[in-house]
């Protein structure tokens, strides 16, 4: 049905084109005005000429988004290296093993993803908090550990499931144990889904709130959304600076967007159809 | 090197050749030796356990408790917190807030998703560049696209700007700081992050559908509209389901660009369970006021999500 393209599929693209302007107006806006200078008084879309850079290098300072960015980047790759690993791992015996204690943990497993983060929070704020790791990174660390351990298990798990067992028994047969098959075997032929997982965890904790709000907030050791909450409060309303501020914190992940955009938007369908 | 069919495939994508029966040659053959040690699910249950199990558990137990947080003593109180939540005006309202806004944004944002799937669907030529701009707002952190749309909203911003422009004055207003409007602008906010990501969900369901089908209906004379309705919309049941839950559970849990927005406000017009969670403890300093909502919260979540499975397990089978 490869149809020719019409009057109607030109419609349909110009409404389609329209529409993607449109929704590229905010982030538009937001560039546009992190260039404006701080006293300006013309209207949001109004175009800044003379740019000026000058609210970057304020923001830079003020907000102190080295340290957040370094943070930020510090929580998630530590964070999504510990989800694989265990995730990956745990996946192995609980797709493999077919007897009824696996099948019982993966039920466990999997009925965290029905559980809100809210119902533990006071009890876990109260543990952290006696373990002496409020305003530690590793608190942040753990809890996003524990919170997604449920979904990448989920993820891998099924993903086993598909995966034929020929390359582990030739791995066993040719005296591999099975930790080394698990490593040197399965492990890279898991490449599709943790790319997914990867994917899934470092935009979710990259852009996480409410978690480093809780226990990094007042501390030295913020986050990138972190300090941006922090430093909206205290140069409210001025907007040039603010959004200067708001462009630093999202470049990363919008880079990481844009380079690997394929792959995302795949990972993304892929890994929630399941 | 050549790779085993599953894994080009991304888990759950269905491909419309047949999968080996249950019980085949896979069954037989899975006890052939392979030995996965028991002992690696060990780090993520102990993490898992630590984390999600005993925090919970112990949530949904002090609910029932005067516990403040501070002192490890603590003596039962029954349903005296409940109690108090259902007195609570400000817990009221962000109980009914969370229902509106999640109902809102969960219909809004499927229909706009589905719209856009379809759209990015077709034989356009921009389709490519059109599926990277729908979705980029997804990856944008919320609290910074919170910020914008406040900054948009706000009653010198672009939205009034245009509106004017436009010739109707008359409804450009103070979007976020007039309470019969500010929910709702959040959930425009919500739609217009987050209708990617429901357009990727419906565009891999579009993608399973095989040609023949739709060929099919063709030459038996259904129209656009009638193929959409008894061709496309059936086939494309597993997405919606999944799109549903997560539109609903995200909309359920909302907390980032409400405080980015609003903070709760005007008065509570805005105020969700999460934020009226987040203040009660750590605001007020009122630990089981908090630890009861966040069970509300549990249950209304779990409520919900087993209705929309029976609903949809009905409508399957």
């Amino acid at each position: 049905m490869h149809a020719r393209y019409t009057w109607r599929t030109l419609t349909r693209e110009a409404t389609l084109i329209l529409l993607a302007l449109l929704f590229l107006v905010p982030l538009a806006g937001l560039l546009n005005v992190s260039l404006k200078p701080q006293d300006s008084q013309t209207g949001t879309l109004a175009f800044a000429w003379p740019p000026t850079l000058d609210n970057y290098a304020q923001a830079w300072d003020q907000a102190r988004l080295g340290a957040a960015l370094a943070n930020s980047f510090a929580i998630t790759t530590v964070s999504v290296v510990l989800i694989i690993a265990f995730a990956a791992m745990a996946a192995y015996p609980l797709a493999r093993v077919t007897r009824g204690w696996s099948r019982h943990t993966f039920s466990f497993v999997i009925g965290g993803l029905l559980v809100p983060g809210q119902l533990a929070l006071l009890p876990l704020y109260a543990t952290m908090r006696d373990l002496g790791l409020l305003g530690s990174l590793w608190s942040v660390i753990l809890i996003n550990v524990g919170q997604q351990i449920p979904f990448s298990v989920f993820l891998y798990t099924m993903f086993l499931r598909e995966l034929p067992l020929d390359y582990e028994e030739a791995a066993l047969l040719d005296g591999c144990g099975p930790v080394r098959s698990f490593v040197t075997v399965v492990f890279p032929l898991l490449r599709p889904v943790t790319g997914t997982v990867v994917i899934l965890n470092t935009v979710g904790i990259w852009n996480e709130f409410f978690t480093p709000l809780l226990y990094l907030g007042g501390s030295d050791n913020t986050t990138a959304p972190v300090a941006i909450y922090g430093f909206v409060s205290q140069y409210v309303s001025q907007w040039p600076l603010i959004f200067a501020g708001l462009v630093i914190s999202v470049i990363p992940i919008l880079v990481v967007y844009f380079a690997l955009q394929k792959h995302i938007i795949k990972g993304f369908a892929g890994g929630l159809k399941g | 090197m050549a790779l085993p069919h599953a894994t080009t495939t991304p888990p759950g994508a269905r491909e419309p050749t047949a999968q080996p029966p249950p019980g085949a040659a896979g069954r037989t053959r899975r006890k052939v030796g392979v030995h996965a040690p028991w002992w690696f699910v060990v780090p993520a249950i102990a993490v898992y356990v630590f984390i999600v199990v005993v925090p919970s558990a112990n949530g949904a137990l002090f609910s029932f408790t005067d516990w403040n947080g501070l002192r490890p003593d603590w003596s039962l109180v029954g349903l005296d917190n409940y109690a108090a939540v259902f007195a609570d005006r400000t817990a009221r309202d962000a109980l009914a807030n969370t229902l509106i806004l999640a109902a809102a944004a969960t219909v809004t944002q499927n229909v706009v998703g589905l719209l856009l799937a379809l759209g990015v669907n077709s034989m356009v030529k921009s389709r490519y560049l059109l599926r990277v701009i729908f979705f980029a707002p997804v990856v944008l952190t919320p609290l910074v696209a919170g910020y914008v749309w406040s900054f948009l909203l706000s009653p010198n911003g672009a939205v009034n700007d245009a509106l004017r422009a436009v010739g109707l004055d008359s409804l450009a207003h103070d979007w976020l700081g007039d309470p019969d409007t500010a929910l709702y602008a959040i959930v425009a906010e919500i739609v217009w992050q987050f209708a990617g990501y429901s357009m990727v969900i419906y565009l891999a369901g579009l993608q399973a559908i095989p040609r023949e089908v739709l060929e099919a209906a063709t030459i038996d004379g259904a129209g656009a509209w009638s193929k959409f309705r008894r061709v496309v919309l059936p086939l494309l049941n597993g997405a919606v389901v999944i799109n549903v839950m997560l539109c609903l559970i995200g909309g359920l849990k909302q907390f980032d660009q409400v405080m980015a927005m609003t903070g709760g406000g005007p008065g509570t017009a805005t105020e969700t369970i999460s934020t009226a969670i987040y203040k009660s403890a750590f605001s007020l300093g009122d630990f089981p006021f908090s630890i009861a909502l966040a069970v509300v919260m549990t249950v209304v979540i779990a409520v919900l999500a087993a209705v929309q499975f029976r609903l949809t397990q009905r409508k399957t089978s």
